[in-house]
């Protein structure tokens, strides 16, 4: 084979030939219109947030997270993801048995119902809890009745926050599940191990990776939250303020160093999940459903 | 559908050895209905007690058409500027090597992570006339910050990612064996590019804008902090629903809600349709 042509083919990425990819500086003007893209739209807020937080100084700025409205807030935001996150989490590995490890009618049906929830706006899914629990809301008049609070409260809260928040495990577990197959657990069973054994000793670590992977999402959107929980609040000084809230409160009342206080403890949480997800993908890739990103 | 099994093969579901069927689909229905659908199915009976003529009064109002003008609207431009630059974001991460190419990769998620009223502050802070972007933008006659295109901006950032992580997967699986063929057929690059390249991404870039399209046209978050919020200019279709709560107006709240759920729904029943006839057409 001594023809030039195929002499000069080189299959790797790095050495393209001319024919299969663009020019040096197409590639270089494209790679520079998307950074620089990037950086104003991604990195730029990013930036904003640290810098308007420390504008007058790390002592303003540690003095604003003591505040007692402020640290109030957070403990609600800890309570809140700590009520959910584990609720969809169990609600996740229910779902994802059910759908990946069995066969039934219904049951696309069924998957497309658990994503219903990212195609409604959060201000819906705060909507509906008021519709049904408030004053003039389906159960108003009963749950007065018995003294029972939920809108404007901590139930809601959580209610609110365990809807938006609700197919980030499932989505992440059933493909995965789905992936794996029943074969481990067969195998686990034949040899005599009941139902619960299968599920702890072999489906739990095939999946744990997965798992925290979705875990970690939602947690991240639990904390987060702000359309959906602003509707049902009520927005409560040191009662029923979520971190995201109170930036808002703060910001309205143009306290620009503690809103983006708060805001970067956010940011922080923010960064610390874009880098374990991402740690997770490039170590676990593999055991990690195929589904990236939402 | 019936509700007896009407001839012997019918099963509702297939035999396995693998136990925990009935504790683990009984406590999933469960969990969806309580949390889920009773709740929506809430809003649906309240806004078909509202009645035709109330129905169709508070839809129609003014305010609440123009709300829902500027949410579809902004989303809609907002995605399709996603479907631009996701695109080449994505094309850039996959076929070209450059620096950092990890930590920036990792970044196109950060949407998904910040929280958006956290995004709102910041954009409006850059945005603002006296903001590091504000300024330079104000010479040339750009009001970002209280405007209408505030919320596209807002959008734009919270819609990012729908589209790279969408068509990133697909573009990593594109053949390059296809383009070689293409080139030494004497394809140019642009001929291989639009007529090879683009119709295998096609389903994907769809999906990826209606994703972003959807999340936008419910966004609240991040964009009331920047759109400034005056009736019939920058109030989005979430906010409206939020004034009305606030005013103990139930019923214009769902019904705009009704009819923000009914749209969307279509839209997504819609686009699932485009993208059947993409996958057949350029399958």
């Amino acid at each position: 084979m001594a023809d030039p042509e195929i002499k000069s083919y080189e299959p790797h990425h790095e050495s393209q030939s001319a024919a299969v990819t663009e020019s040096r500086p197409v590639r270089v003007a494209l790679t520079t219109v998307t950074l620089v893209f990037l950086g104003v739209f991604l990195l730029l807020p990013l930036i904003i947030v640290f810098k308007e937080a420390f504008a007058k100084g790390v002592g303003a700025y540690f003095q604003s997270l003591g505040d007692a409205d402020t640290r109030s807030a957070i403990r609600l935001t800890l309570l809140v993801a700590a009520i959910s996150v584990p609720l969809n989490l169990v609600f996740g590995l229910s779902a994802a048995w059910a759908i990946a490890k069995f066969e039934f009618k219904g049951k696309a049906f069924l998957t497309t119902l658990i994503d219903l929830p990212f195609s409604v706006s959060p201000v819906i899914s705060g909507l509906v809890y008021v519709l049904l629990f408030g004053a003039q809301g389906l159960l108003g008049e009963w749950l007065k009745a018995h003294g029972i609070q939920i809108l404007f409260a901590v139930p809601g809260i959580v209610l609110a926050t365990v809807f938006v928040t609700f197919p980030f495990v499932a989505r992440e577990l059933i493909p995965l599940m789905q992936e794996q197959g029943n074969g481990d657990e067969e195998a686990a069973l034949s040899l005599g191990a009941n139902g619960w054994q299968a599920f702890w000793y072999v489906t739990l670590p095939n999946i744990k990776w997965g798992l925290l992977y979705g875990v970690l999402l939602c947690n991240a959107r639990a904390m987060g939250e702000f359309g959906a929980v602003s509707v049902v609040s009520g927005h409560i000084r040191g009662l029923t303020n979520t971190m995201p809230l109170h930036v808002e409160i703060l910001y309205n009342e143009y306290n620009a160093v503690g809103a983006f206080a708060v805001a970067s403890l956010l940011a922080g949480l923010a960064l610390v999940t874009l880098v374990l997800k991402t740690l997770l993908e490039m170590r676990y890739g593999a055991e990690i459903a195929a589904t990236r990103g939402h | 559908m019936t509700t007896a099994p009407a001839h012997a093969g019918w099963r509702f579901r297939q035999p396995s050895v693998i136990p925990g069927f009935g504790l683990t689909l009984g406590f999933s229905l469960a969990y969806l209905t309580l949390i889920i659908l009773i709740p929506l199915s809430g809003l649906i009976w309240r806004s078909a007690a509202l009645g035709w003529t109330d129905f169709w009064a508070l839809a129609t109002d003014r305010r609440t058409l123009k709300a829902l003008e500027i949410s579809f609207g902004t989303a809609f431009i907002a995605a399709a500027v996603n479907v631009v630059f996701g695109t080449l974001v994505a094309w850039v991460l996959v076929r070209y090597r450059f620096p950092g190419r990890r930590v920036v990769d990792a970044m196109v998620d950060l949407p998904f992570a910040l929280p958006t009223a956290v995004a709102g502050i910041a954009l409006t802070t850059l945005y603002a006339p006296t903001g590091w972007l504000g300024k330079l933008l104000m010479p040339l006659g750009l009001k970002v910050a209280y405007t209408p295109l505030g919320i596209i901006v807002a959008l734009v950032f919270i819609g990012l990612p729908f589209v790279v992580r969408t068509v990133q997967p697909i573009m990593e699986e594109l053949d390059k064996e296809v383009e070689e063929a293409a080139a030494t057929l004497g394809a140019s690059r642009f001929q291989i590019i639009t007529r090879v390249l683009f119709p295998g991404l096609a389903p994907a870039v769809i999906t990826g804008f209606s994703l972003a399209f959807a999340r936008g046209v419910g966004e609240y978050g991040s964009v009331i902090f920047i759109a400034g919020n005056l009736p019939y200019k920058s109030e989005i279709a979430p906010l409206l629903i939020v004034i009305r709560l606030e005013e103990y107006n139930y019923p214009a709240a769902t019904a705009i809600a009704a009819i923000m759920l009914a749209l969307s729904f279509a839209m997504l029943l819609l686009i699932n349709l485009v993208q059947t006839w993409s996958r057949k057409r350029y399958g």
